[in-house]
């Protein structure tokens, strides 16, 4: 499909604005309040800051992880800042998105938020919505399913890693502050990563 | 002479730092500050980071105080960024008690290694 990239940003970030609230909220219960706003107030910038026209999906998600690394606020600038910009480097040319391209830049994204967060599954953060979600988008894509069919099938699998998220303490961020009293709190981070997923994937299926 | 950055949430608090460690090292240019986004908000901004370590160095490497969560990991953010091309350490002490040492020691002219060794010793100093 030719590239819209643009378009399929702009979705993301409508996403993350229509659930600033939710995000503020969940942040209050176990955090500084303020992942909604911060994520909201980082998309606002790179809806500015991105070329409407441009076709490269690499240089779009570069620009989209460099505005975010600037204009979050807080640690989820410089981790997402990093999923998008390493995202961009598997992208870096490509006007299309096939399925390997999307495991590929979602796997490197990871990576890059396991680096810059120095962070394992199993610590209520984002990874735990985005790494068994990668695993299952690899299976269903080896099992024969196209891209919007096995990127349903992830999204669905991070909403059960936001569920997992309610029954562990936080060993990373500010939650770690709270030891215990963090359990039964869904993660922000986690929340935010799946609504990501979800914004691609809605994207996706009109295209 | 090695120069300081002083990363906060806080514009605030990392003016407040400067003052303070500046009452230590009077005539001591090097210290500078990277803190809040652009328009004041609480936050710390990986790009301003590199941009204030980049035009501090000179020439003799940056020591870099952070605060706490973001402040790290957007300093961290921001040396990656730099790809070596300035040498810099993120100083693992408190802020502030760090700050004051490491501008008395930038300011009578200790290397590079000596202001991280003395200012990461105030890590463990009890207070009471």
């Amino acid at each position: 499909m030719p590239s819209r990239i643009y378009e399929c940003i702009s979705g993301i970030c409508d996403t993350i604005t229509e659930n600033k609230d939710f995000l503020t909220d969940l942040d209050r219960e176990i955090g500084d309040a303020d992942h909604g706003v911060n994520m909201a107030r980082g998309f606002t910038a790179v809806l500015e800051k991105v070329p409407k026209d441009e076709a490269n999906i690499g240089a779009v998600l570069k620009k989209t992880g460099m505005t975010l690394l600037s204009t979050v606020g807080g640690a989820s600038g410089p981790l997402y800042g990093t999923a998008y910009m390493e995202a961009g480097k598997v992208m870096a040319g490509k006007t299309e998105l096939s399925s390997d391209d999307f495991s590929a830049a979602l796997k490197a994204a990871i990576a890059g938020i396991q680096k810059r967060g120095k962070a394992v599954r199993g610590e209520k953060t984002m990874l735990d919505a985005l790494i068994p979600a990668a695993e299952v988008f690899d299976d269903q894509t080896a099992a024969g399913a196209d891209l919007v069919t096995a990127l349903d099938a992830a999204c669905a699998e991070a909403e059960k890693g936001i569920e997992f998220t309610k029954t562990i303490r936080a060993t990373k961020g500010r939650a770690s502050y709270l030891g215990d009293r963090s359990i039964g709190h869904q993660d922000p981070g986690a929340t935010s990563a799946t609504l990501t997923l979800e914004a691609i994937r809605n994207f996706l299926k009109e295209e | 002479m090695v120069s300081i950055v002083i990363v906060s949430h806080s514009p605030k608090i990392a003016e407040g730092i400067k003052e303070l460690a500046l009452e230590m090292a009077q005539d001591y240019q090097g210290l500078f500050t990277a803190a809040g986004l652009e328009d004041g908000t609480i936050g710390t901004d990986a790009v301003r980071i590199m941009e204030t370590i980049e035009s501090a160095d000179a020439g003799d490497g940056v020591v870099v105080l952070a605060d706490l969560g973001s402040g790290i990991i957007s300093a961290e953010m921001a040396i990656d960024m730099l790809d070596g091309s300035v040498n810099v350490k993120i100083a693992d002490a408190p802020i502030v008690e760090g700050a004051i040492v490491a501008a008395v020691e930038a300011s009578g002219g200790s290397s590079f290694e000596h202001v991280i060794e003395e200012t990461e010793k105030t890590r463990g100093l009890n207070k009471l």
